[in-house]
Parts: C-alpha cells; structure tokens; sequence
C-alpha cells in the first residue's frame, strides 16, 4: 500500500497568522538589535546633551535656576565679549602650529620607523608609551621640564649656549611650550602613518625607481598620494582635538584651587577653558552653551572646507580620478 | 473631644516633645535645639585626619539614629552643580568660605536663619572674620570653621649672613623695601639663586591693599575698589620685589622648585629670606626642620600695626536638603567648643606619639581657640616655634577676610587677571587694575539684578 504524502498547497495565510519575515528582513531586525546600544548611547548621551544644550544657549540659566529664555542675547554678548576673541585666537594660534608640527614630525618618524626592521614593534610601543600617560600627568610633568631656572629643556638649551626662555610664564613663550608638550602625545599618529605606509604597495616604488624616480620623487608621486587618506584623517582628528585643547592646559595653568589662584596666563585660556569657568565657576551655563554652539559650527566648517579640499588632493584605493 | 481629634493631639505634643526636647549635642553646655535622626548626606569634605575624624565620631557617638554619609574629596564645583540640577543635592556642602556669597545669591544654599535659631548655634563663638565670609546682606549661609592667617617668615641665619636681624625687616617701610630686598636676594648672572623679599603676589594683594589702608571691595561685597590708587601702589610695590629679582619668569620659576612640605623645605635649603604665608607652614617646618633658625614676624600696615588676611571653610546647606534638621546639626557640633576641643586632643597625642611638636589647631572658634591655647597646647621648648604660635595667636584677633560677594569668583578672577597680566608684562598696575574694576563692576551689577 503506497501512502502518498502531498505538500501542502501555497495558499493565502489565514487571518491573524503572520507571514514568515524575509531573510532579510530577520538580519535587519538583528541589525537593529546589535546597533540598539550605540543608538541608545547616542540618543541619551550625545543628540539629548546636544538639543538641551541648543535650548539652554538661548536662556540665562545658572543651572540652580530654572533657565530663562532670552533669545539670541548670549549670541550677541559672546560676539562682543573681548574674553571670547582671546580665547578662540589662542586656540586658532595653537591649531594652526600644532597640527601641522605633529604631522610632519609624525610622517617623519614613521618613515624612520618603518626601516628599522625588527626592532620595529619595540620602537612602535615605545613612541605609542606616552600617549597612555594621564594627559593631568603630562601637564604637571611640563610645567617642570619648562622650568625656567631648572627645566631639563632650558638646561639642554644651556649646553648649546642659548638662554632659555621663560616658558611658562612670558606671554610670547606660554604657546610654543604648550604646543611642544602637546608633541609629547603623537604617538597615535605616528601609529596611523606607520600603518598607512606599510599599506603601500612594494610594486610602486620599484616601478617608480625603474623609471627612474629618485627618493624625493618616490616619496612625493607614490608615497603621499598613497597615505593621502591617513593624512587626511589625522588632519581632521587632529585639527578637533586641538580646537577642544583642555585637560593638559587646564592642569598647567588653572588646575586646582591652589594653582588657578596664583598664576595663569591670558596666553593660557583657551576656548574650552574659558567655556568651562564660565559654565562652572561663573554659572553662566547658557551663555557657555552659546560658546558650545559657536565652537561646534567653527569646528564644522573648518572640517567641511577639509573634506572639499580632500577632494583635490586625497587618493582612496580603488577610486577612479 | 472625638477619638479622632485626641489622637491628633496626642500626635501633636509628642511630636513637639520630640522635636522641642531632644538633646542635640553641640557638644555639652551649649546643646540644644532639634533631636537629628535620617540619612544625612555630606559633599566637599574627607576623613583625612584625626582633626576630621575625631569630630565626625563624636557626632556618630551623639546622634546614632543619623545615617551619615560622606562622599569624601574636596569640593567640586561640577560635582556639586551636577547633584543640584538633577535634583539630588546633598543636604551639606564644606566649601571653601569664599564661595558662598555666590552661591547664595543663585539660591542654591539656604539661609540659616532657622538653623541658627532651632539648634541655638551661638553666632558669636565664631571669629568676626569667619563670620563676615558666611553672610550677605546680614543673612547667615554658611557655619564657619578653620581660621588660616598669614604671618611674615623670616630665615635669621640669612639674616645674619646679611648683617641683619629680624628687627631690621620692616614691612611698614614700603620705600625701604626695595633695598632690603636687594641685601637680601641673591641674582647672579641672571639666575636666582635666594628670593629676598617674596611679596606672595596675586595671592596677598588683598592684604597688601589692607595694609595701605583700603579694602578691595566694600564690606556688603558689592562694589569693587580695584582702581582706588592704593591698590595699585600696593601692586606696584609688590611688583618692583619682584622685578629686583630677575623679572617674574625666573621668581617663579624658582619659586615652584620650593618643597614646602618636605625635610628640603626653603628655610633648610636656605632659598628665601623673608615671606608671608599662610600658618600652617609652622606645622610642616617644626615637623620637618625643628633645627631651622626661623622667625615668626605679623605682617604690617603702613603703620606697623598687625595684620592679617583670614581665610577657611564652611558648612553650608543646600536647597532642597532632604535632611536639614541633622544638616544642622552636623555643623554645630562640627564646629563646637568641646569637639573641636577632642580633635585638637586626638592631634596633640598623634604629634606626641610620632615625637612631633603639637603647635596647635585654629579652628574659627574663639572659645574652642582659646581653651586649646590654654588648656592643651604645651610649649615645644623649642623657642622660636613656642614664640611663633603666640604671634600667631595674637593676630588672630585682628584678622580680616575677603567678605562674601554675589559675584565672588568673577570679582577673584578679575583682580588675579590683572595681577598676573602686570606679572607677565603685559600691563601698568593702574592700567591692568582699571580693567579689573570695569569687568568686577559688570559681573558685580549683573549678579545684583
């Protein structure tokens, strides 16, 4: 006796029985289900702060109080406040030195480090070592290596016969031993272009030096073209975090009751710490969420201006130009 | 009378017997006022010494049905706004004294008035200076405690190398100054290798200003004085000192190599001559340096009359404290005679037990003050130390303080800037104190509207 088993015909679903979801459907779902933290994280901890903060730039609030709505009036006091113009100079001047100093100080020990062969991965902790230090640590290691009378760096320059100058307190010297500390921490970058040129391919250059390319014209016509987008990206991190400069300043200038009741320079205020006294010494969170405001649009467009210059000079593997 | 009616009535007296009769311990005589119980939570302070512990176990021993919590550290004005704005305050803030008029104008300390009243705290054990920083507008916000002053140090060995004594320092002399200084410091070519005279600049304008016969700011901690001309003479005697000495950069730069707390303090490594300072460097020096040839002087006016500038902490209750009542109580005994008295106790034989010289707690409580200098406090035998606690207790009394203001860190920040901008170069005193005083001015009108 043959039984005969027949699939079931397709037919419509019942009424109130779901369709099976899609494969794809199902790895969307899973998709959300991985991705929900981070936008959790970011809708509690960036966008919630960000709106509030947009809200709380157009009121007076101390936040003791509740805040009260005043329009653009903290726009207009902060575009005429002198305090202001200082601080975003100073920090204008710093970026403006600092980051191209890191990245063709970093490009260049890259390059030395990656022909140092095996000992390569020792070199590369070593540099990478002083990025972990507690950037509170730097600070205060800085302000004694800029010692005037007794800093190792003056006392170097001693040997050499030049007297040093008073880095931590002349109003001309405060910026340049900010920006030679800030060198303390390239290690990163170092990193990143380490990486980046050992990305490129061999083939290159021996083409290049077939057709008879020197170093010079081997590290301008293949090597940068192909670490153009690691450059990139350090300009841009770079440029951010030296326009939101604090912890290191802060320490060395303004950083506990003691210190910021004895000297700090008007060489040192930066825009973060002048936003953050202005938050939490003077109370005037509305008006430091202005200054919040206008420091997230000048940090937007410098990166946009970057990102269309990008598109003139950085090569991406792959890409057509 | 229905049953009802009764029982609220019998609620009511026990209520009031509860509240009106319980012994809260400001520490024997003086207690009184309400019976603290509940969680109590306190910010800005730690159990960091026997002075802090002592007195926190007696308040444990005399209220056990307080749960006390202390998040310890020191104040942290973002940690403090951060608790107020999401609606969790703790329910007492120590806080350094200097802070309050701020905060008491935004409103986010309360007044004590009923504190004052319910625990029958007496306002005039403490010192008037103490008393000046914790009240605005005649409203008392804060519970003082700790009276640090600034007396003149001076190095008799170096002295003597200059064919000087102690007596030949005279900071009323403002003209002969510069020239002491130059006997005194020691620049060689271009490198300080001595301060001389240290003027303890932006720190002890005020009291520099004071000495020249104006205060900074008024009495209601409204109105800024930073142009008045004395101020500005005093910042430019200050900043010939020095000048004289190689210009600010190698001042400071040799300034900030000094070990104050160390065995290598200034005085043994004989690196400056004459400064004011703060009190407790007596402590650290008869610890550190009992050997040193050093002598305690009061800081002058022009007149030569002691001076001193005050300055502590202060217990402070925050708005919306869930626990007032114990808050209140907390500062009381805090602050009281008798506990101040056991702390100075548990100190004195902690120096005793390490073979240290005790010289003594200043507390912000002239009774506490009193009877620790005359009942506790035992002469080191060492003179110079035993000579310099009894300078130090007499200019106690003659002590004044920055007095609280609405725009307290704003009017700070301005005269420091100007300071500092004179310091660096960048300005003239009058010039760099005439910007001072309009951006003081305009922080000072704001907070008043």
């Amino acid at each position: 006796m043959a039984t005969t088993v027949s699939a079931p015909a397709p037919s419509a679903p019942a009424p109130g029985r779901r369709r099976r979801p899609s494969l794809a459907r199902r790895e969307a779902r899973w998709a959300w289900l991985f991705l929900a933290p981070w936008i959790v994280g970011f809708l509690v901890f960036q966008a919630g702060p960000m709106i509030a903060s947009a809200w709380l730039s157009l009121t007076e609030y101390d936040v003791i109080n509740p805040p009260e709505y005043t329009g653009l009036d903290n726009y207009r006091e902060l575009m005429a406040d002198p305090q202001v113009a200082r601080a975003l100079g100073n920090t204008v001047y710093y970026t403006a030195l600092h980051v191209p100093l890191v990245m063709v100080i970093s490009l260049g020990l890259a390059l030395l480090l990656k022909r140092v062969g095996r000992l390569q991965g020792f070199f590369r902790t070593v540099f990478y070592l002083p990025v972990m230090t507690p950037a509170v640590a730097v600070g205060i290691l800085f302000l004694l290596l800029l010692n005037t009378q007794d800093g190792l760096i003056n006392r170097g320059l001693a040997l050499v016969g030049i007297d040093g100058p008073s880095w931590t307190t002349d109003p001309h010297w405060v910026m340049p031993g900010i920006v030679l500390m800030s060198l303390w921490s390239l290690g990163s970058t170092v990193i990143i272009y380490l990486a980046a040129l050992q990305n490129v391919p061999r083939d290159l250059y021996e083409a290049a030096s077939i057709d008879g390319a020197g170093g010079w014209a081997r590290f301008r016509h293949v090597t940068l073209p192909m670490i153009s987008g690691a450059l990139f990206f350090t300009l841009i991190v770079n440029t951010i975090a030296s326009l939101q400069m604090f912890t290191e300043v802060y320490t060395m200038y303004f950083g506990n009751r003691e210190t910021q009741n004895r000297f700090n320079s008007d060489a040192a205020t930066f825009y973060v710490i002048h936003l953050f006294q202005e938050a939490f010494q003077f109370l005037h969170m509305g008006y430091a969420s202005a200054m919040a405001w206008l420091l997230f649009l000048i940090i937007m467009v410098i990166t946009l201006v970057q990102v269309k210059l990008s598109n003139r000079f950085v090569y991406y593997e792959g890409e057509d130009k | 009378m229905s049953r009802k009616l009764r029982a609220t009535a019998l609620a009511g007296v026990l209520a009031l017997a509860v509240s009106g009769c319980g012994g809260v311990g400001g520490g024997g005589k003086d207690s009184g006022g309400t019976a603290a119980k509940g969680t109590l939570s306190t910010m800005g302070f730690g159990l960091s010494d026997e002075i802090a512990s002592t007195r926190v176990d007696a308040f444990k021993r005399d209220h056990p049905d307080v749960d006390l919590k202390i998040t310890e550290g020191s104040f942290d004005e973002q940690q403090f706004l951060s608790a107020v704005a999401s609606g969790n305050p703790p329910d007492l803030v120590y806080m350094d004294r200097k802070l309050i008029g701020t905060y008491a104008t935004r409103g986010s300390i309360q007044p004590l008035t009923d504190c004052i009243e319910k625990q029958n705290i007496d306002m005039a054990q403490y010192r008037p200076a103490a008393k000046d920083q914790v009240t605005l507008d005649g409203t008392v916000y804060g519970i003082p405690e700790f009276s640090s002053v600034r007396v003149l140090y001076l190095n008799e060995s170096l002295l003597k190398d200059a064919g000087l004594t102690a007596a030949d320092v005279n900071l009323a002399d403002w003209a002969g100054l510069p020239a002491l200084n130059a006997k005194l410091a020691h620049v060689s070519g271009g490198r300080l290798d001595r301060i001389g005279i240290d003027p303890k600049i932006p720190e002890f304008l005020p009291m520099w200003a004071r000495a020249n016969g104006v205060d900074m700011i008024s009495q209601d901690g409204r109105t800024a004085r930073l142009d008045d001309p004395k101020v500005v003479e005093a910042l430019t005697t200050g900043l010939k000192l020095v000048q004289d000495q190689g210009g600010f950069g190698r001042f400071k730069s040799f300034r900030d190599t000094f070990d104050f707390f160390g065995a290598q303090n200034p005085l043994v490594k004989k690196q400056i001559v004459a400064w004011p300072m703060e009190e407790w460097f007596l402590n650290q020096a008869s610890k550190n340096s009992p050997k040193a040839e050093l002598v305690v002087k009061p800081f002058v006016d022009r007149q030569g009359k002691p001076l001193t500038m005050s300055s502590g902490q202060a217990w402070v209750i925050t708005k919306g404290a869930k626990n007032p009542d114990a808050a209140c109580a907390f500062a009381k005994q805090m602050t009281a005679t008798d506990t101040w008295l056991a702390a100075a106790k548990a100190r004195a034989d902690a120096r005793k037990a390490a073979g240290q010289p005790f010289t003594g707690v200043w507390t912000g409580n002239v009774e506490a003050d009193k009877k620790i200098f005359d009942e506790l406090y035992q002469p080191t035998g060492n003179k110079r130390f035993d000579d310099a606690v009894a300078t130090i207790r007499s200019v106690q009394d003659v002590a004044f303080a920055m007095p609280a203001s609405p725009a307290g860190a704003e009017f700070d920040k301005a005269w420091y800037d100007a300071v500092n901008r004179v310091l660096a170069g960048q300005a003239q005193p009058a010039e760099a104190l005439a910007r001072a005083q309009q951006e003081a001015t305009a922080a000072l009108d704001k907070a008043a509207k």
